[in-house]
């Protein structure tokens, strides 16, 4: 008991006491930003591993992006990742960011469903589906629960059975082997349900995008309500992507 | 000469590779076994040349540090004796090569599929059609687990055949994760993209892989490495090993409902990777290790941070340790829990912590040492019970060696090379191999190019592609609800067995 006691003693206070304005240690490849400075167009495009980088204005799609960092390695003075974890859109099209952008990427929330913050605002139970993940977001997804992010003191908390779920969150790029079980499980979910994509495999298929053997058709068919980017996300980004969605600004 | 003996990391032109008869090939690779535990299958695999399949197989030699390689062509549709029928060690890579290939063996002991690659022989084999093992029977019953688990994990379904609450067979089928990474290298020709996909073998073995794909990009370019580059990866591999072991030991933990231990690993495992965020950018060290490029050099100042990180680490993690094997309610959950005895992990042929849990010593730091593992001189942590408790110990001690290591390894940080020499293209006609020794143990990854240089077969074999059968074996009479800590013990990998 004693001992026990020591050891709570000796980890100190260890949760983040505000997880939206938590500052990451070291170098983060957060949200980039693109400067106007000219640089040779199609080399820099060449660069990109992904093929994240697109032309007129020059851009880049996070929702593609691996973060490595290539880009702003060869191309200093055009592109620079700043520390922003706060990445997460409801739109795919706010993930791209163009030149001359500097502001931060948010949720939009007027195209947020009305029943999501209304139902889901002060609890939201996720089942995770990993569909081809690396376990690299499964991790984070994890580490968003643990002493530090402490995500389920917002309520928000992965939940073993499909039928106490609020949505589903969709890691990987879906493979062909998981792509029945993928719909298995969103349909065993109650209405209002969501969607939510976590990592850059599962919103673009990442670099397994041209692969036979995946199969993003499920994707079509539903309305994707939360992008979560990075490879992997961050817990930062995670936790305050999904406070992003399910509660208003004050 | 029936075959060929090269080294960790060489590269030989492909008509080195003596071509045999497949009775000479069985013969061979059969007896290099027979009672030599310190020779194991390393890479066994096929590939298509016209209308015929090329059989490659690589067996190591742990005591002389050498890998013996040989090589045989076989029809299509042939039938072969089954080098099973000798050695269970060789039936993972023949359900492999049967799958892909459609090569029939005979006197093997179970062909079932392996992963459902799109690319697999018989496309009318489905995942979802698989008649799993099943006995007759009044007194038993099956329980079947997945794909999707409970908890935040990869996919993959286990059917349980129990007596009452005792676990009489268990069977585990995984190609869930499948993505076809082995076909993505031959088709993405940029360098950048491969070491992506390398990256994303095992996104809990980044540096691991990624380092082993380094090593035979570099060595079929005839790269030459510079300390730096090997300095870097050597931190790299032992903070992955520190940061792994330590989340598992909070799985455990958490697994046995010792709630304080669970908390305290699972936060400890934090610093770690958050140093790697602060030394590469990234919290799981992906875009850190980069074939002939020292991406992000390891300097005094990190040198330093890390002291620092590894000081207020090791006594909270030391604690904690010391207060868990203290507890008789957690050593009565991991002791005598999930043994799997050293016959049986010699017979499956198991590698890294799942060989070492029983006494069997297979470590390539050691056996076919690479980077800066040669002045290091490891020395494996062996444990001889092959239970739950023997992996949590290995972990523990592992983490603790680690340490020790870095230590030792920050004393002495080599200079920066600035000068960058060029990558150049890759040698035609050639084969190359690479051994690395990641936290669960031996990856091996092959490559052989064809006459221009490109890639023609991209081979990866992560540990967990042989110690999936071992966890199958732990379980055998134990109790269906100590099914969670013999799998946290173990942690394999889904997706580097899916590929």
């Amino acid at each position: 008991m004693l001992d026990n006691l020591k050891i709570i003693y000796h980890q100190g206070k260890q949760f983040i006491p505000d997880v939206t304005t938590a500052k990451v240690p070291g170098i983060f490849r957060g949200r980039p930003v693109i400067s106007p400075e000219k640089v040779d167009e199609e080399k820099l495009i060449e660069v990109c591993p992904m093929k994240a980088i697109l032309k007129n204005p020059i851009a880049i799609d996070l929702g593609k992006c691996s973060f490595c960092g290539e880009c702003a390695q060869q191309f200093p003075e055009k592109i620079r990742f700043t520390t922003d974890y706060k990445i997460t859109a409801n739109e795919r099209e706010r993930l791209i960011v163009k030149e001359g952008d500097d502001i931060p990427i948010e949720v939009n929330p007027d195209t947020v469903r009305k029943e999501i913050r209304s139902v889901f605002g002060g609890s939201l139970k996720l089942r995770q589906v990993s569909a081809g993940g690396d376990n690299s977001c499964e991790w984070e997804l994890n580490a968003a629960n643990n002493v530090q992010f402490d995500m389920s003191r917002f309520g928000i908390e992965f939940v073993a059975s499909p039928r106490h779920a609020d949505g589903i969150v969709i890691t990987g790029p879906i493979t062909k082997n998981m792509a029945e079980a993928v719909q298995i499980c969103y349909d065993a979910v109650p209405e209002p349900k969501i969607i939510v994509l976590v990592g850059t495999d599962a919103i673009s298929g990442g670099i397994f995008a041209d692969s036979k053997a995946i199969d993003r058709s499920f994707l079509d068919k539903y309305h994707i309500d939360l992008y979560i980017p990075g490879n992997p996300a961050h817990p930062l980004t995670i936790v305050n992507g999904l406070l992003d969605l399910i509660r208003k600004k004050k | 000469m029936n075959y060929t003996t090269v080294l960790n990391m060489q590269t030989i032109t492909i008509s080195m590779i003596p071509e045999i008869s497949y009775e000479t090939f069985f013969e061979l690779n059969t007896v290099f076994i027979t009672n030599h535990a310190e020779r194991h299958c390393v890479n066994y695999f096929g590939y298509k040349i016209e209308n015929h399949i090329k059989l490659i197989c690589c067996i190591a030699d742990d005591d002389k540090h050498e890998i013996y390689v040989s090589s045989c062509v076989v029809e299509a549709n042939a039938s072969l004796r089954s080098f099973s029928s000798i050695h269970l060690c060789f039936e993972k890579f023949e359900r492999e090569i049967h799958e892909n290939f459609g090569i029939n063996y005979t006197g093997h002991p179970w062909l079932k599929p392996v992963r459902y690659a799109f690319n697999r022989f018989d496309l009318s084999k489905t995942i979802a059609n698989y008649p799993f093992y099943s006995i007759d029977s009044e007194e038993l019953h099956e329980v079947g687990v997945g794909p999707i688990h409970a908890g935040v994990i990869e996919p993959g379904h286990f059917r349980f055949i129990c007596n009452g609450e005792q676990i009489l067979h268990l069977e585990i089928q995984l190609g869930y994760q499948h993505r076809g990474i082995e076909q993505l290298f031959l088709e993405k020709k940029n360098l950048l993209q491969r070491t992506a996909l390398a990256e994303s073998i095992a996104g809990d073995t980044v540096v691991g892989h990624t380092t082993a794909f380094s090593h035979v990009w570099e060595s079929l370019c005839d790269f030459k490495t510079t300390k730096d580059i090997e300095f870097a990866r050597t931190i790299a591999l032992e903070l992955e090993r520190i940061a792994i072991h330590t989340g598992d030991l909070s799985a455990v933990c958490a697994d046995v409902a010792y709630q304080l231990g669970s908390s305290v690993f699972g936060r400890l495992r934090t610093p770690i990777i958050n140093f790697m965020q602060e030394w590469g950018g990234n919290r799981l060290s992906k875009g850190l290790i980069r074939p002939g490029r020292n991406q992000f050099p390891f300097n005094q100042t990190l040198a330093d941070r890390l002291k620092v990180v590894l000081d207020t680490f090791e006594p909270d993690f030391n604690e904690m340790c010391t207060q868990l094997f203290k507890l008789p309610s957690a050593s009565s959950r991991f002791e005598r829990t999930g043994v799997v005895s050293y016959e049986d992990v010699l017979s499956i042929g198991t590698v890294g912590l799942s060989a070492r849990m029983s006494g069997l010593s297979r470590d390539i730091r050691i056996s076919h040492p690479y980077s800066l593992y040669p002045e290091i001189k490891h020395e494996p942590i062996i444990k001889h019970h092959g239970d739950v408790y023997s992996r949590v110990q290995i972990r523990k001690s592992e983490v603790q060696q680690s340490i020790q290591y870095l230590r030792q390894l920050i004393e002495n940080i080599p200079e920066y090379n600035q000068s960058e020499q060029l990558l150049k293209t890759p040698q035609p006609d050639s084969f190359a191999i690479s051994l690395v020794e990641g936290w669960r143990g031996e990856i091996c990854h092959c490559a052989i190019t064809d006459a221009k240089g490109d890639l023609i077969i991209y081979k990866i074999k992560d540990p967990s592609f042989h110690n999936w059968l071992a966890l199958a074996m732990a379980v055998r009479n134990n109790e269906i609800s100590d099914f969670p800590i013999c799998n946290k013990s173990f942690n394999l990998s889904y997706c580097g067995h899916d590929l």
